[in-house]
């Protein structure tokens, strides 16, 4: 294959790879950015949805797509309300503790991961894509669906955005951001923003989940990727910047894809880890971050 | 140093005739009493214990559920017809988490804690490669059902053994002529980057050479990959067979992305079955399997010509005719592979009878009686079919199936000898101390 087609494949790979981090990673860096909680279960919340996804599509009969969209509104919200769940029974009994809530987070991923295992059970479940078309290329095909995912990441991203910055709701999630405690102060129902926003950053792994679903199968396994990533590209975005997550996502997306086709993905994985090295060295705030107060 | 009671003075003797004949009177009877012959049977009619080694959790996961069920079915089977050597069988099961280090620790574990008689049932080859000085340092005998070279390559110790499931060199030898003649001569490999994709990267390039044949691309995929497409480029445009082995749970995006980058363009497609054990070969996104062709180790899908025996194997694991569990269509069995554990646990229950095995202090003998070992015939205790075994190498060697999907099924075109996949054997495990 010549160059020209051969970056073209790559940048449509890593692209699509990019819109599932970006949101996967917003999930995170919003519960960071707003609770200071590093939440190590959020890629279960990224399995779950798939799970559910598959769960949700089998039992809908008749045309994929039906199937596909219930799982599109249903499995994030069910994700959410176990998140809630989660929420109100560990993390507000630690007081949002950032030690403790690592230690009871990972003891979620777990949790979490088994339950999967034990009701879900060990295969790989494809759902079926709500469209199989099929983009014919001069060089080679690829597929239609792949690129609706990133349509759709874009607008699900322009959205959070408008909710974070136009809406009360979005401005009371940064006052509470900003200082907790002045926040309670002029009487802001802390721990209920914390809830919601727990809540609403799982629902956002999940969202990315089903997305991915018809393209990568769900898997108990499949959120130990997500969450490695995640992390990366919050730690290279800066916690809690909406921007820097997705300016890094973009980043690691195509660069993951690109250098992945021309050279190897060991390689990717490589550099993506020397960057986060490099960006804790020299930039411990991350590119858009602010210095924590 | 007073020894006032004269408790250390030998001289003094305080054991009268008429007490010694009380004790060996009373010694007799006990020897005589109806208890203490049933503890005597008791003990040599204790069941025999087989530590199986399952992957529960991790990657081979859905491999372990049905390894289970199989080995399970097995174990009922031997039971019912008496056991081994008038003892029943029981299966100590633990979790390995498809994890080599864990392997390890099972392997200790069942040879010091369970004190089982001999450990069985691993498939993936990394943890089978992890385990396997575990048995050795132990001297536990090592039955392994995973179709790897690693058993036969003697690179492993005299304690691992492969009776049930041919190895890879030997599919591949007796399946490269099939490939050669009928699907195309330039062939592009695609395999998982560790052990069990390295045997297939070794010994296809000479296998297909043999044939006329080449391979003129090899692409290894890390086993963790999600994504397929950002490979497909390096496949060379010339190539009229793509020779596929996957693993582990992504390999439906595998094939769905080879669909989707191809359209109907494509070259031939050669499978192992690996890539979809445990996968409903009509998934949607699978439609571009249509007319490709795979190795099958067991076939999957009840065929016209099934004996008797692969009948019976099929109905007492609870496998309909689409290789389903039976009453749960969607519970697509691992029919490839699985076959091994059954066979595997009757060539034990053979082995020990020759060996006259009583406890683990046998353990030896068993490995001396496994080696002893030459032909398995085709029947209740062998269902795939006939077998040789090479007692030096610890390898059995079978017949394989190439099947075609055709109309969502998969049909058996073409069955090796099992001359075709005989070769030089690498060293001598019965060389090695014991």
């Amino acid at each position: 294959m010549h160059f020209g087609p051969h970056l073209l494949l790559a940048a449509l790979e890593g692209l699509v790879t990019s819109a599932v981090l970006a949101l996967t990673a917003l999930g995170l860096s919003l519960v960071f950015g707003v609770m200071r909680v590093v939440n190590v279960a959020h890629g279960e919340f990224f399995m779950l949805g798939a799970v559910l996804a598959w769960a949700i599509s089998t039992a809908i009969a008749g045309h994929p797509a039906v199937g596909f969209v219930a799982a599109l509104v249903i499995a994030p919200l069910l994700v959410g309300l176990v998140a809630l769940i989660a929420e109100r029974l560990v993390l507000r009994r630690l007081n949002y503790n950032p030690e403790g809530t690592i230690v009871a987070t990972i003891g979620m991923l777990y949790i979490i991961q088994q339950l999967a295992l034990t009701f879900y059970g060990p295969e790989a479940r494809p759902v079926e894509p709500p469209f199989s078309y099929r983009i014919l290329l001069p060089w080679f095909g690829y597929s239609g669906y792949k690129l609706s995912v990133v349509a759709a990441s874009v607008i699900l991203l322009v959205l959070t955005w408008l909710v974070l910055t136009r809406t009360k709701i979005g401005l009371i999630m940064r006052a509470t951001q900003y200082d907790s405690e002045t926040a309670q102060a002029f009487g802001i129902p802390v721990e209920r923003v914390y809830a919601g926003v727990f809540a609403v950053g799982a629902m956002l792994a999940a969202i990315a989940a089903v997305l991915i679903v018809p393209i990568s199968q769900a898997h108990y396994l499949m959120g130990q990727d997500p969450l490695l990533l995640s992390f990366i590209v919050v730690i290279i975005g800066g916690l809690g910047s909406l921007r820097g997550t997705v300016v890094a996502a973009i980043l690691i997306g195509l660069s993951d894809g690109i250098i992945s086709v021309f050279f190897s993905p060991t390689l990717a994985k490589i550099i993506a880890t020397l960057v986060v090295a490099m960006v804790l060295v020299f930039r411990p705030q991350g590119l858009f971050g602010t210095t924590a107060r | 140093m007073a020894d006032k009671n004269g408790f250390f003075d030998l001289s003094k003797t305080t054991l009268s005739r008429r007490t010694a004949l009380k004790g060996i009177a009373a010694g007799a009877g006990l020897a005589l009493a109806p208890g203490f012959v049933r503890y005597s049977q008791a003990q040599s009619s204790a069941s025999i214990k087989i530590g199986f080694q399952s992957h529960r959790t991790g990657i081979g996961a859905a491999y372990g559920r049905w390894y289970e069920k199989t080995s399970a079915a097995a174990v009922k089977a031997i039971n019912d017809a008496g056991g081994i050597g008038g003892r029943p069988v029981e299966l100590v099961i633990e979790d390995d988490g498809t994890d080599p280090a864990r392997g390890a620790e099972v392997v200790a574990k069942f040879a010091k804690q369970h004190k089982t008689d001999i450990v069985f049932g691993t498939l993936f080859s990394h943890v089978v490669i992890g385990s396997a000085p575990a048995a050795g340092e132990n001297k536990i005998p090592y039955f392994v059902v995973s179709e790897g070279h690693h058993v036969a390559s003697t690179k492993l110790n005299r304690y691992v053994f492969q009776p049930g499931i041919t190895d890879v060199k030997s599919q591949i030898q007796s399946m490269a002529p099939w490939i050669a003649a009928n699907a195309g001569k330039k062939v592009t490999q695609i395999f998982p980057d560790f052990a069990f994709g390295y045997d297939h990267r070794d010994y296809l390039p000479p296998a297909l050479k043999a044939q006329g044949a080449d391979v003129i691309a090899q692409i290894a995929i890390p086993p963790t990959e999600s994504s397929f497409t950002k490979y497909f480029p390096q496949i060379p445009a010339e190539t009229e067979v793509i020779y596929h082995v996957m693993v582990g749970p992504a390999v439906l995006t595998f094939v769905k992305e080879l669909g989707e980058f191809y359209g109907s363009q494509r070259p031939q497609l050669f499978g192992f079955m690996d890539s979809l054990e445990a996968t409903d070969i009509n998934s949607p996104g699978l439609e571009f399997l249509d007319g490709s062709h795979f190795w099958e180790g067991s076939p999957r899908y009840a065929q016209a010509d099934d004996s008797a025996a692969q009948k019976a194997y099929r109905a007492a694991v609870g496998i309909d005719d689409n290789g389903a569990a039976v009453g749960d269509a969607k519970d697509v069995s691992t029919a490839s592979h699985m076959f091994g554990c059954w066979e595997t646990l009757y060539v034990v229950k053979k082995a020990m009878e020759d060996a006259g095995y009583k406890g683990p202090e046998d353990r030896a003998k068993l490995v001396e009686a496994t080696e002893a070992l030459k032909e398995f015939a085709e029947g209740p205790e062998h269902p795939q079919g006939a077998k040789t075994f090479n007692g030096k190498i610890h390898q059995c060697f079978g017949i394989q199936n190439i099947s075609k999907v055709e109309g969502g099924k998969l049909k058996v075109v073409h069955k090796t000898k099992i001359e075709d996949g005989l070769y030089e054997a690498e060293g001598d495990y019965t060389t090695q101390a014991l």
